[in-house]
């Protein structure tokens, strides 16, 4: 279960932005939510936020029942490898490890090693269609299927919460449609909840409710809403 | 209708040229990003080695000029010049020469080394004949207020430079020392030339009747008559003269002289080519890695429409312009190196090949030419895999920028091994015209090679290591093992400059511990004498007393002297010497087999391994020595390690000289004290004798033993201050390759932040990284610095000097700097590492290329 409550973010620097303020949402478990927004509006932020990868300047951020804002960075960390999941645009599959290892990365990072984690990547290997393709190297695979194999290493570990940040945006339309399915699918299936940022009407029209991200906060809206 | 179309094609030709200068814009955008910064440091290296290189060269070109201008000097008008041993031929010889048809003038001279009171280094005295050499040589004509002082045999002429050097003026005396008795000589004016050269004149009957010359000559200049054929006149003078006197042109010992030092000029200029060939690493490493970061903009502006061949020609273009700004700063450097090398050491750069006064670097436009071209070149060379890289890049993957690795030619591992092989080939090669090109040539292949044959032999050795457990490690590990060209790449200019290090380390080493067995065996008396030069000697009166102090068990005696065994060469060093036949090993440092002469066979000499390469002679050959104005058969009875005489050798029994010559004086004595005897007594007793402790100058073994190891550290000093130049460079280049590494992999290191890796995890990982890489370039440097070590002192020092050498290696150092190069490189990953793991990291992942 995922609870924000009256979360605030601005950036510092040489000019300063106020990003979002008095923000609250609640995703209970198995929850499929859809943030979306114009670009720079701050949808990546907000992820960052819930992942405890970028503090906040007000309100709270409970996962699971845990305020991750009151544990160090090492704490956030381990916290996030274990009950946290991530879907990126640009897929970000190591080029240098095979598609196994990609998968298997979260496993490792738990401390699950052989057999028992070898049938887990292969299980969900098998459940994003890549059955077979453990060996194969990410420079072999196409764009949908190195998405495949990102949405496999973010549900291989059974995490409790998936974030996903515009996970169809290097996708041609087909594709595209093909990794939405198979994304709710695969997380619904795993009992996790998700949010995803995106401007995508067709991912947001995947989802159970959809939010428009604005600087007041969220606000309910449609995917038959998004332009 | 024609102004229309014409206004068209001016549009069409605008909108091509504005998109031309939109893609010289997005490539040449790399070329100004890459000069802040890691490309910096590859136009330092190219300076650093077209500075060294460009600074010899000008010194090297000084030193010859002066030393030529000197000469030129000295020989005057000369046509011919007939010269001798260093101890003269008979002044009878002289009116046969002059009586010669073709000889217009003969102009008689008598050089001797001249010991001073006052100065450790001797002073050229030469005698001449002022009514005839006024004829030929102006600058051997003494200038004094009293014309007839020029005949007075108290008086001497220095010259310009020689009386700075002496601080003398007309009037003041010079103390200098004939026998072992000191002579007070007058200033009495300069002698005629102003150049800055270090010499004096005195009358001829002077300085024969003051320095034991009595009736002999050292040389004769030669004006021949207008008309007369030189050749001919030489070959008929050649065939009057008695073996080990020659007559040729002045510029033939000028020539002689230069060929004595060219080897020791080659090795310094091949030492900044060292230099050049690290910077050019760095430019590869630069350009290949930098040529992999823009591989997604290469593909874009190919699938734009940018033709292969103009993508290659930007990035050579890029390495030219590196190279040329490199080789700007380098030429300009050299000349100040070049400046303040010449006024602080002189043009031989305190190497003691000849004496040459100030002198001052000479900008040829020609030289300019060939040091900008190599800077140039080595930087273009460098750029050329690169560029093919660049080129190469099918731009469909590569604007998914999922390939991380450089793309290596296949064939990459077997031309490594190849130029490998050829370069050990290469190795056993003889020398060029004296000169061990060959070993230069292998040094640079098996380089090269090496550098090549790291991506195929750190990914055989890497994929030998299980995949550990820890994720920092195996990820580390398969980084490595993925990506073997980026790694050589970076690890290009490290490796090269270790593996010089280490081979110089090793030489070096070897060459000091052979040096240090040498003296072990050259130096087994108790007490050495050295009476001093020419003038000053040990009579057998002197011989007698000295073997009769009390204390002094034992004396050996020898002569120093030299006589001429090849024209075109410097003179041979004659060693007469007290030496038992059957034990020679005792006295000196025999190499390989030797042999006592049989019976009736001509008696024996041993030849130091100089002569033995240049005469090519082995124990148990014949060879004749021109003594005493004839030729002498002789055995050589074995060949003899001397690193004292670079110009070689030779050793005879003192008797059989003294027989063959006359010459009854010595130079030198060793003496072995009584059990119970004092050096400090001993010393004093001689000291007393001859007068004064600078007149038989007398030092332990252990001092002169100290006194020559110092002396051999303080010439290696510059070399191990340019290899730690070369070495901090490579390290500079691989840190900044790693730091640069690291900040293009921080979308990577970004995911992994999100995947639950920690920031302490990730910089374990890239210190491992940094770790691997560093261990898998000292390994590398360790390896190929052994190798060309071999090379350099088994194939360049022996063909180049003539010193054979035992390998010692210096385990400690090499393990030290081992330890100090992999503690930097892990620690400056780390430190990147550090840079990259913030909140940057974690957004990055959402930037798109």
């Amino acid at each position: 279960m995922v609870e924000l409550r009256d979360v605030a973010k601005a950036f510092d620097g040489s000019s300063p932005r106020q990003i979002f303020t008095g923000l609250s949402l609640r995703v209970e478990p198995g929850e499929y939510v859809a943030v979306v927004g114009a670009s720079g509006v701050g949808k990546s932020t907000l992820l960052n936020t819930i992942a405890g990868l970028e503090a906040v300047d007000a309100g709270d951020v409970i996962v699971d029942g845990v305020d991750c804002a009151h544990l160090d960075d090492e704490a956030r960390t381990t916290f996030r490898r274990d009950r946290m999941g991530f879907v990126f645009q640009a897929f970000h599959v190591l080029p240098y490890l095979s598609v196994a290892a990609n998968v298997a990365l979260p496993l490792a990072l738990q401390g699950l090693h052989g057999e028992a984690a070898d049938a887990r990547v292969h299980a969900m290997l098998e459940a994003v269609g890549l059955g077979g393709r453990e060996a194969s190297a990410p420079r072999e695979l196409s764009g949908g299927e190195l998405q495949r194999v990102a949405i496999a290493r973010a549900l291989v570990h059974r995490p409790s919460l998936v974030l996903a940040d515009e996970p169809t945006g290097n996708l041609d339309p087909q594709t595209a449609r093909q990794i939405v399915a198979l994304l709710r699918e695969t997380v619904k299936a795993s009992g996790a909840a998700a949010v995803l940022a995106t401007h995508s009407r067709a991912v947001a029209a995947s989802a159970d409710r959809v939010y428009r991200l604005a600087k007041d906060g969220l606000h309910p809206t449609s995917a038959a809403d998004i332009e | 209708m024609t102004g229309i179309a014409a206004r068209m094609r001016l549009w069409g030709d605008a909108a091509r040229w504005s998109a031309q200068r939109a893609v010289a814009r997005a490539v040449t955008g790399g070329l100004r990003e890459a000069l802040r910064g890691r490309s910096l440091l590859a136009v330092v290296a190219i300076a650093f080695g077209v500075a060294l290189g460009y600074a010899v060269e000008l010194v090297n070109h000084a030193a010859v000029s002066e030393l030529n201008a000197d000469l030129a000097v000295l020989a005057g008008n000369a046509d011919l010049e007939v010269r001798g041993p260093r101890s003269g031929f008979d002044e009878m010889l002289y009116p046969t020469i002059a009586r010669d048809a073709g000889v217009a003038v003969a102009s008689p001279v008598v050089e001797v080394g001249v010991k001073l009171r006052d100065h450790d280094e001797p002073l050229d005295v030469l005698g001449v004949d002022v009514f005839r050499a006024a004829q030929i040589n102006p600058a051997l004509v003494a200038v004094a207020r009293e014309r007839v002082d020029a005949l007075r045999s108290d008086a001497l002429f220095p010259s310009t430079g020689a009386a700075q050097w002496l601080g003398v003026d007309v009037g003041d005396s010079v103390i200098v020392q004939a026998g072992l008795h000191d002579v007070a000589l007058r200033v009495a004016g300069r002698a005629g030339a102003d150049r800055a050269g270090r010499y004096a004149v005195m009358d001829i009957a002077a300085v024969q009747d003051r320095f034991d010359r009595g009736g002999r000559l050292t040389r004769i200049d030669l004006r021949l008559r207008a008309g007369a054929n030189a050749e001919a006149v030489q070959k008929r003078l050649q065939a009057l003269l008695p073996p080990g006197v020659d007559v040729a042109p002045p510029s033939s010992s000028a020539q002689a002289t230069t060929r004595f030092s060219r080897a020791y000029r080659v090795n310094l200029n091949v030492l900044a080519l060292v230099a050049l060939f690290t910077g050019a690493m760095l430019v590869y490493a630069t350009q290949t890695l930098s040529a992999v970061r823009r591989r997604p903009q290469f593909a874009l502006l190919r699938t734009l429409g940018l033709s292969r061949r103009r993508l290659v020609m930007w990035v050579i273009g890029e390495g030219a312009v590196l190279g040329a700004i490199g080789a700007g700063v380098g030429l300009a450097t050299g000349y100040l190196i070049a400046s303040m090398a010449l006024a602080r050491f002189g043009p031989d750069l305190g190497a003691g090949f000849f004496e040459a006064g100030a002198a001052k670097p000479a900008a040829e436009p020609l030289s300019i030419l060939i040091f900008a071209a190599l800077g140039i070149g080595a930087a273009v060379l460098a750029s050329a895999l690169p560029a093919r890289e660049a080129a190469r890049a099918a731009p469909a993957a590569a604007l998914k920028a999922i390939d991380a690795d450089v793309l290596l030619p296949a064939a990459t591992n077997r031309i490594a091994w190849l130029l490998i092989g050829v370069g050990f080939g290469m190795a056993f090669l003889p020398s060029i015209d004296e000169l061990p090109l060959f070993g230069y040539l292998a040094i640079a292949l098996i380089l090269t090679g090496g550098i090549l044959a790291i991506p195929a032999a750190a990914q055989a050795a890497l994929s030998r290591i299980r995949a550990p457990r820890a994720l920092p490690l195996s990820l580390a590990l398969a980084h490595l093992r993925a990506t073997p060209g980026r790694f050589a790449a970076m690890l290009a200019a490290v490796v090269a400059s270790v593996a010089l290090m280490v081979s110089m380390a090793i030489m070096v080493t070897s060459f000091r511990q052979s040096l240090d067995d040498w003296l072990r065996v050259v130096l087994p008396a108790d007490l050495y004498l050295r009476a001093g030069t020419d003038s000053a000697f040990l009579s057998p009166r002197d011989q007698q007393v000295i073997a009769a102090i009390p204390g002094v068990a034992r004396a050996e005696f020898m002569r120093v002297t030299s006589i001429i065994v090849d024209p075109s060469r410097p003179r041979v060093v004659l060693l007469a010497r007290d030496i038992d036949p059957h034990d020679a090993g005792a006295r000196i440092a025999l190499v390989g087999r030797d042999i006592v002469p049989a019976a009736g066979a001509p008696p024996p000499v041993w030849i130091s391994e100089a002569v033995a390469d240049m005469q090519h002679l082995t124990a148990g050959a014949a060879m004749t020595l021109p003594i005493g104005g004839r030729n002498v058969a002789f055995t050589v009875a074995g060949v003899f390690r001397d690193y004292a005489r670079q110009q070689g050798s030779i050793v005879i029994e003192r008797a059989r000289y003294r027989a063959l010559s006359g010459d009854d004086a010595v130079n030198e004595a060793a003496l072995w004290l009584a059990q119970d005897a004092s050096v400090a007594a001993v010393r004093d007793a001689i000291a007393r004798y001859s007068g004064g402790r600078a007149r038989i100058r007398a030092e332990t073994p252990a001092s002169l033993r100290d006194l020559s190891l110092a002396t051999f550290d303080r010439t290696f000093a510059v070399t191990y201050a340019l290899e730690a130049a070369a070495v901090i460079i490579g390290l500079v280049g691989l840190s900044a390759a790693l730091a640069a590494q690291t900040l293009a992999r921080s979308r990577e290191f970004g995911m992994l932040r999100h995947v639950g890796m920690t920031r302490r995890q990730i910089e374990a990982m890239l210190a491992i990284e940094g770790a691997v890489l560093a261990a898998i370039g000292v390994a590398a440097g360790l390896i190929q610095g052994f190798a060309v070590s071999l090379i350099l002192i088994h194939v360049v020092n022996r063909q180049s000097f003539h010193w054979g050498m035992s390998l010692h290696v210096p385990w400690l150092s090499l393990a030290l700097l081992a330890v100090v190069l992999l503690v930097l490189a892990t620690a400056v990953a780390a430190a990147s590492a550090r840079r990259a793991t913030g909140i940057a990291a974690v957004r990055a992942v959402r930037e798109d290329w």
